[in-house]
């Protein structure tokens, strides 16, 4: 007589895995990442290979530390995808160990402190954001000048790593506020929205350079929804709610707020969108819950940009939506089949 | 063409249907030996009705229906009796229940048989006949049909009669190849059915990779009102809940029955024995099982009931070399057994032997990332992924409020699950826990209430016992003799 071995249902399954969703996120992030360095150089992608580095250490040590198996784990390149949600938010010219920082706190304290992969309350790449804000604003604010903004010529590699590893050079015109910033700080000094946007630093739509980025990530973020690896209702929900409440105070003042177009396609709106807000392990979970986490989430980061210390919010108001997000869950249960309507 | 509604969810799965749908239902071989267990439905277990050494007919009952929700068991072929006692059954525990062995003589000889005229018989004896004829469905849940039959108080009237033909599990073709072969039979069959439930309208689902067995039931349905409707072909459509949504867009109750929003549904299988029971006076003594997989020459064949599995795949010239798992039913809902050595029931739909190409391999279980892939795929609605950490956490109650019971088991979730986890599994776990706790509420409220009434019951002749010796002694003798009573009690 023939054994054989007994298994439970299903016997076949779909080719997925989450090393599968977690490197989709990260082709998906190629072509943004590939804006930001033509506008601001070698930096950007220095900054990258210093946080994977970082975040595969940091995985390996803690995985080892908890008695977790490595190859499984570290295949789920959900490590290096918290790397470079990080990395692509922080300014080019970035001191290595502040990247380093915010890498550790990501992935040592938000992370597996946490219980690790799926179990973690807060996004981890934006607490490491969070932490580096909060504790090195002066580092976090230095941003490079577009290439194409102003006379500077584009740094070498050298340059950069020299910048990186060793401190940057005092050099008139080389960096500069963000965008946003610029809005902000202006703003506060009484000028209108129409005046402010003649700075050289504002493109056709929004910032010089960072509009590019924006398309790139609106691209590769679209792609990653159409794969699956995200849900759409979580970028609709919050690009969908930062619109409706940023037109509703453009039609209320459009001197003194700046029109939905130019919130939407500025700072991190987009690329929080596709890619950080989508995190699913810290987002809310039930179809309808993610349209109202979405757009709680575009929602707060208006409110910060306009009326907030920061001038931008993605990175504050997806944490503040995780701690909703059980709550969010419980009350937009979907009604199960053959349960009466209404 | 009339519209359809598309359920919620869902798959599309690999098909593996022409590995066995093309060659003809092939009779089954006659064993020496047929273990043939009593319970083979829901419900109570058959009665056995012979005991060793009794000389029994083909189609002679051996098992009677045992209460309402029961059917009756019946001998696949003439033979002896040779044991009435525990033998391995196709189950996932792989525990041994209570069969009857025949040893064949070879004569094949049946009982004498009585055809009935259904116009003229009373509709409970119409499906007295049934139950005593071991009518059940054929589709794999084997629910006593005569019980399905009775309208009772569930619904004004009937509205829809289904027949399900979707047959939405890959691999298995056993109804597929029956709608081709024996689609008359089946459609008398469905007449008998709606003449028992007065349907204003008779529905056969078939699911659209299925194109002949679609002609023949149409030809077979001609000038008798009877409609085919071709179903895409995405899984569960051959889940009842997913059928008669589909067909009708009306959701049965959660946890309630097709009856109670006036629609009925059974397997084409079904239909076909319960002309056989009727017109033809034969009991349910075989079905056709498809063995596929990993087989020499798959195939579905006529197979008697209590026909050991491994004599079936001998008659598909044996197993190809590497079959890692032997499953019976489908690769989303059967179940892996330990062997080949366990008869053929009514539930046997398929028997797949699978090799390693045609499983997935076993990936190791990942944590949750709460991708919510199980919530688009879920048929029933429900948040899968909640399910399971409430299963986790033994969270029993929460489970049992986020729907568990609307769970129909049917391993979407799992299916697509990235980090691999065996949700379907953690589904069955909490449901079985709930089930232990509730009868052992149950018990527990018995043992009270028992308690409680014998307390009453000492209380009362203790009382009796008083007022008779107030009447007959005086006072303090009483009391002495209610203290020994009451030592006793």
């Amino acid at each position: 007589m023939m054994r054989f071995r007994t298994v439970t249902s299903p016997h076949v399954l779909l080719d997925a895995s989450v090393g599968q969703v977690m490197r989709r996120v990260l082709y998906a992030m190629l072509p943004g990442v590939a804006a930001l360095v033509w506008f601001f150089g070698w930096g950007v992608l220095v900054n990258l290979v210093i946080a994977t580095a970082v975040a595969l250490a940091a995985e390996t040590a803690m995985l080892a530390a908890r008695g977790k198996p490595l190859a499984p784990h570290l295949g789920d390149f959900s490590a290096v995808v918290t790397a470079w949600l990080l990395a692509v938010a922080l300014p080019p010219l970035a001191p290595w160990w502040l990247t380093a920082i915010g890498v550790l706190s990501a992935i040592v304290v938000a992370k597996h402190l946490y219980g690790g992969l799926g179990y973690n309350p807060f996004n981890p790449a934006m607490i490491g954001y969070v932490v580096l804000l909060i504790s090195f604003p002066r580092e976090m604010s230095t941003w490079l000048i577009p290439h194409g903004v102003g006379q500077t010529q584009a740094m070498t590699l050298v340059e950069t790593l020299r910048a990186i590893f060793v401190g940057l050079p005092e050099v008139d015109g080389l960096t500069g506020a963000t965008p946003l910033d610029v809005l902000r700080t202006q703003m506060g000094l009484g000028l209108s929205v129409a005046e402010i946007r003649n700075s050289p630093v504002f493109g056709l739509v929004s910032g010089h350079g960072w509009e590019w980025a924006a398309l790139g990530f609106l691209l590769g973020g679209l792609w990653l929804v159409y794969s699956r690896a995200a849900d759409w209702r979580i970028p609709a929900g919050m690009l969908g709610g930062l619109a409706i409440i940023s037109t509703v105070f453009y039609l209320i003042n459009p001197q003194q707020y700046a029109p939905p177009w130019f919130h939407l396609w500025s700072g991190a709106a987009i690329f929080g969108a596709f890619f950080i807000a989508t995190d699913p392990v810290t987002a809310s979970a039930t179809p309808r819950g993610r349209l109202i986490y979405g757009a709680g989430i575009g929602i707060l980061v208006y409110i910060i940009r306009a009326f907030g210390g920061y001038p931008d919010g993605v990175a504050f108001s997806v944490l503040l939506m995780n701690i909703a997000a059980p709550t969010i869950d419980l009350y937009t249960q979907p009604r199960v089949f053959g349960a009466r309507r209404g | 063409m009339s519209a359809l509604f598309p359920f919620h969810g869902g798959l599309k799965t690999v098909r593996h249907k022409t590995e066995s749908n093309t060659l003809p239902i092939e009779p089954g071989p006659l064993p020496r030996r047929l273990i043939v267990p009593l319970r083979q439905h829901m419900g109570n277990a058959a009665k056995p009705c012979v005991q060793a050494g009794d000389r029994v007919l083909k189609g002679q009952m051996i098992g009677q229906a045992d209460g309402y929700i029961s059917a009756a068991v019946h001998a696949p072929s003439s033979g002896v009796v040779a044991a009435v006692d525990l033998q391995p059954i196709p189950h996932p525990s792989g525990l041994a229940d209570l069969c009857v062995t025949i040893e064949t003589d070879g004569e094949d000889r049946w009982i004498e048989r009585q055809p009935l005229d259904y116009r003229h018989l009373h509709p409970s004896d119409l499906r007295n006949a049934l139950r005593n004829a071991g009518v059940v469905g054929l589709g794999g849940a084997v629910f006593p049909s005569a019980v399905k039959l009775n309208r009772g108080g569930h619904c004004e009237r009937v509205d829809t009669l289904i027949l399900n033909g979707a047959e939405c599990e890959p691999w298995i073709t056993c109804d597929d190849r029956i709608m081709r072969e024996r689609a008359a039979d089946i459609v008398a069959g469905l007449a008998i059915m709606a003449h028992l439930l007065e349907p204003r309208e008779a529905l056969i689902g078939i699911e659209e990779d299925k194109p002949e067995a679609v002609a023949a039931m149409t030809a077979a349905c001609a000038g008798t009102g009877y409609e085919v409707r071709v179903v895409p072909t995405r899984y569960p459509s051959g889940s009842v809940k997913q059928l008669v949504f589909l067909l009708t867009g009306r959701e049965i109750p959660d946890q309630g029955l097709p009856l109670d929003i006036g629609v009925q549904c059974f397997n084409v299988a079904t239909a076909y024995t319960v002309q056989r029971a009727i017109a033809h006076g034969e009991p349910v003594i075989a079905r056709v099982v498809t063995v596929t997989g990993h087989v020499q020459r798959p195939r579905n064949i006529d197979a008697l009931l209590g026909t050991r599995f491994a004599d079936l795949v001998a008659q598909c010239s044996g197993y190809r070399d590497g079959v890692e798992r032997l499953i019976m039913g489908g690769p989303m809902m059967g179940f892996a057994l330990h062997g080949d050595d366990v008869p053929v029931t009514k539930a046997t739909n398929c028997i797949l032997a699978a090799s390693a190409g045609q499983l997935t391999p076993e990936q190791p279980v990942m944590p949750c990332i709460r991708c919510g892939a199980c919530v688009d795929a879920c048929p029933a609605l429900l948040l899968p992924q909640q399910l399971y950490w409430f299963a986790r956490a033994k969270e029993f109650d929460k489970a049992r409020d986020h729907h568990l019971f609307g769970c129909i088991e049917c391993g979407c979730c799992s299916y697509v699950c990235p980090s691999h986890i065996p949700l379907v599994q953690y589904y069955r776990y909490a449901k079985n826990e709930i089930w232990a706790r509730d009868k052992e509420k149950e018990k527990a409220e018995l043992a009270r209430q028992r308690h409680q009434a014998r307390q009453e019951r000492l209380e009362r002749e203790k009382q009796e016992r008083e007022a008779k010796l107030r009447q007959k002694a005086p006072p303090r003798a009483a009391e002495t003799v209610v203290e020994a009573a009451d030592r006793e009690g």
